[in-house]
């Protein structure tokens, strides 16, 4: 199968210094996972687990104080490694190959020039059609979702919420990039339009044939869009499997939890709340980051992490609880010198 | 009179617009709910972004006054209610909770000095000991206690934690009503069951009335006893909830009902047209 991005050991931290003390924050800490070309990938955790710290390591978008400090991240479109880029280069690859959709986007459009100027200002230079055709194929590309082209003539804030979200799909799909990151594009739509914003994010990424990165923390959504999904706890996957059989059968205490306190419609029963509150990354518990919340702590989970193990096809669990196959995870060195302190100081 | 809260035919107009290209728009209209003194309920005004749900919210806690209609609290109308004295006591009765906690807390001050304040002020606790007790009365009832939240600012709290700080500060005087805009929407997933459980057991055993305003049918489905539909600032549907979401009648309430997502459709619906060829390109 062809493989569309592969991160291995993909480590992101949050490195400060204030007045000579150091703190580091493992926002994403040894992460390796693969999507598959054509396919849909979710990744699902809640606030604060370093899920968009995630998106932002492999669409090479850090910033200090966050510093990808190891692993690497391989896109089908490229022959290297994609920090190994120049920022000219990789200015070039963005949303021609690579569209990054970022949380609150329906804000990105310029709110004192039509949306026409939008498309001009992203795509122009990447499409390198001539101006008399540019709004041609922007026209065409806005009738293939459905959308009307005289949205171009109007202003951001004449169209509703859920309109500058369907703008923006159309905007991060023009060229027709291989890779979509899209991170949290429906959490400010209410129900209704949610539905129709995430059919035609699906309709657009089989249209072009792209892959996605899908990050939302409302597993209802990952259900009905996702081919497969990882779940994210305090910086780590903790599980991986085809989106089915994450709900069918989660093995992964955190992910049994999640699938079952869902409320559901015709259905009063009592839903447990799990004990205890996220781990600041800051400061995460030893072992396996989970062990202070789960049912099934035993003694090794509150000493060394276990390492993400392939339970069968398709499905790989981070539990020692789940398999005997479970073995703790390579220690990685602290790498600054002195220790970390607590602190609420993760995004 | 024996309703604690009668909203009757309520409507709130906003002017848009210019001196020259004046428009109106009415953000509530015409609605009438009410609320038994004798029997706590979990009352869920559902509706989409822009129905008016806060507008109302707003003009039951007596922040905003409505265009036409009344509102009575106990039997006394809220545009009666003149003065520091009186809006006191009715602070006293009628508590909010909102959306955001991180928003609700000033980040540069103590949580408990909002506690401290509201027992000052609402609960009349005079000397420290006497807020400090109230306010850890107050506390154990959301499961927390003072000891955890005393000299923490809000960040270092976990937004459920933040949250059920908040419900615990309105909780210091006692109400009878707390109005709850969107409580849960910014509270984490393996957080968020217990601020529901816990409005569950505010309602059973301090028998407090609660609204609680919300878009996610699936938790007014669990907790509420009543819900009442709102599109663009009408009441389309409003009855018992398991009858209303399980067996939807107005056309907006069946639109509503069949756009939520269900962890149940991960087997293939509408959303996924192509599920079969999906299937196949994974195995």
């Amino acid at each position: 199968m062809d493989v569309a991005l592969s991160v291995e050991n993909l480590r992101a931290y949050y490195l400060m210094d204030y007045f000579g003390i150091k703190r580091e924050v493992r926002a994403v800490d040894d992460i390796s996972l693969v999507v598959n070309r054509n396919e849909v990938y979710g990744l699902a955790g809640e606030s604060s687990c370093g899920k968009t710290t995630f998106l932002k390591a492999i669409a090479a978008a850090t910033r200090p104080p966050l510093e990808v400090v190891g692993g690497s991240t391989r896109y089908s479109f490229l022959d290297r490694d994609i920090y190994a880029l120049s920022p000219e280069e990789l200015s070039e690859i963005r949303w021609k190959h690579l569209s990054y959709v970022t949380q609150g986007s329906m804000n990105i459009l310029n709110p004192v020039r039509r949306v026409r100027h939008s498309f001009v200002d992203f795509a122009f230079r990447h499409l390198g059609l001539p101006r008399s055709e540019f709004f041609g194929a922007v026209e065409q590309h806005l009738r293939r979702l459905n959308l009307v082209p005289t949205v171009l003539n109007a202003y951001p804030h004449e169209l509703s919420g859920g309109m500058r979200q369907r703008v923006t799909i159309a905007l991060a799909t023009i060229c027709r990039p291989e890779f979509i990151i899209a991170d949290e594009p429906t959490t400010a739509l209410d129900v209704v339009v949610q539905k129709d914003v995430l059919a035609m994010i699906r309709e657009a990424q089989q249209q072009i044939g792209s892959s996605m990165l899908f990050v939302t923390h409302d597993m209802a959504v990952h259900a009905n869009i996702t081919d497969r999904l990882g779940i994210m706890y305090a910086g780590h996957v903790v599980e991986e499997a085809p989106t089915a059989q994450i709900f069918h059968e989660p093995r992964h205490p955190y992910t049994e939890h999640l699938v079952a306190s869902l409320p559901r419609i015709g259905d009063r029963t009592q839903r447990t709340a799990l004990p205890g509150a996220p781990p600041s990354l800051a400061d995460p518990p030893s072992g396996c980051r989970f062990h202070p919340r789960c049912p099934l702590a035993m003694d090794i989970c509150r000493e060394a992490n276990p390492s993400l193990t392939v339970l069968s096809a398709n499905h790989r669990v981070a539990c020692y609880a789940v398999s005997p196959h479970v073995k703790p995870a390579t220690v990685i060195p602290v790498t600054s010198d002195s220790t970390t302190e607590s602190a609420g100081l993760v995004e | 009179m024996t309703d604690l809260l009668a909203v009757e035919h309520v409507t709130r107009i906003f002017a848009l617009g210019g001196l020259f290209a004046r428009g109106h728009f009415a953000a509530v209209d015409d609605v009438s709910l009410s609320l038994s003194k004798d029997r706590p309920e979990i009352f869920a005004i559902i509706g989409e972004s822009g129905s008016g749900k806060t507008t109302l919210a707003r003009m039951i806690l007596n922040i905003l006054a409505p265009s036409s209609g009344t509102i009575n609290f106990r039997g006394v109308p809220l545009s009666r209610i003149h003065g520091r004295r009186r809006q006191l006591e009715f602070m006293k009765e009628v508590q909010p909770i909102f959306q955001n906690p991180y928003e609700a807390f000033n980040p540069l001050k103590r949580v408990d000095r909002y506690l401290f304040s509201s027992a000052a002020q609402l609960a009349g606790a005079r000397s420290s000991e006497a807020r400090e007790a109230a306010t850890d009365t107050a506390l154990r009832k959301v499961g927390l206690s003072l000891d955890e939240v005393k000299g923490r600012f809000p960040h270092e709290l976990s937004g459920g934690q933040l949250q059920r700080a908040a419900i615990a500060r309105a909780l210091i005087p006692s109400p009878s009503l707390l109005v709850a805009d969107e409580p849960v929407s910014m509270v984490d997933a393996s957080l968020r069951m217990s601020i529901v459980n816990l409005f569950k057991t505010l309602r059973d055993d301090l028998k407090v009335c609660i609204i609680y305003i919300t878009h996610d049918l699936a938790t007014a489905y669990y907790i509420s006893d009543r819900v009442m539909i709102m599109q663009k600032g009408r009441v389309v549907e409003t009855g018992p909830a398991q009858q209303i979401l399980a067996n939807p009648q107005h056309p907006y309430t069946i639109l509503l009902r069949e756009s939520v997502l269900s962890p149940e459709d991960v087997d293939g619906d509408g959303l996924r047209p192509h599920a079969e060829a999906k299937e196949a390109s994974i195995a």
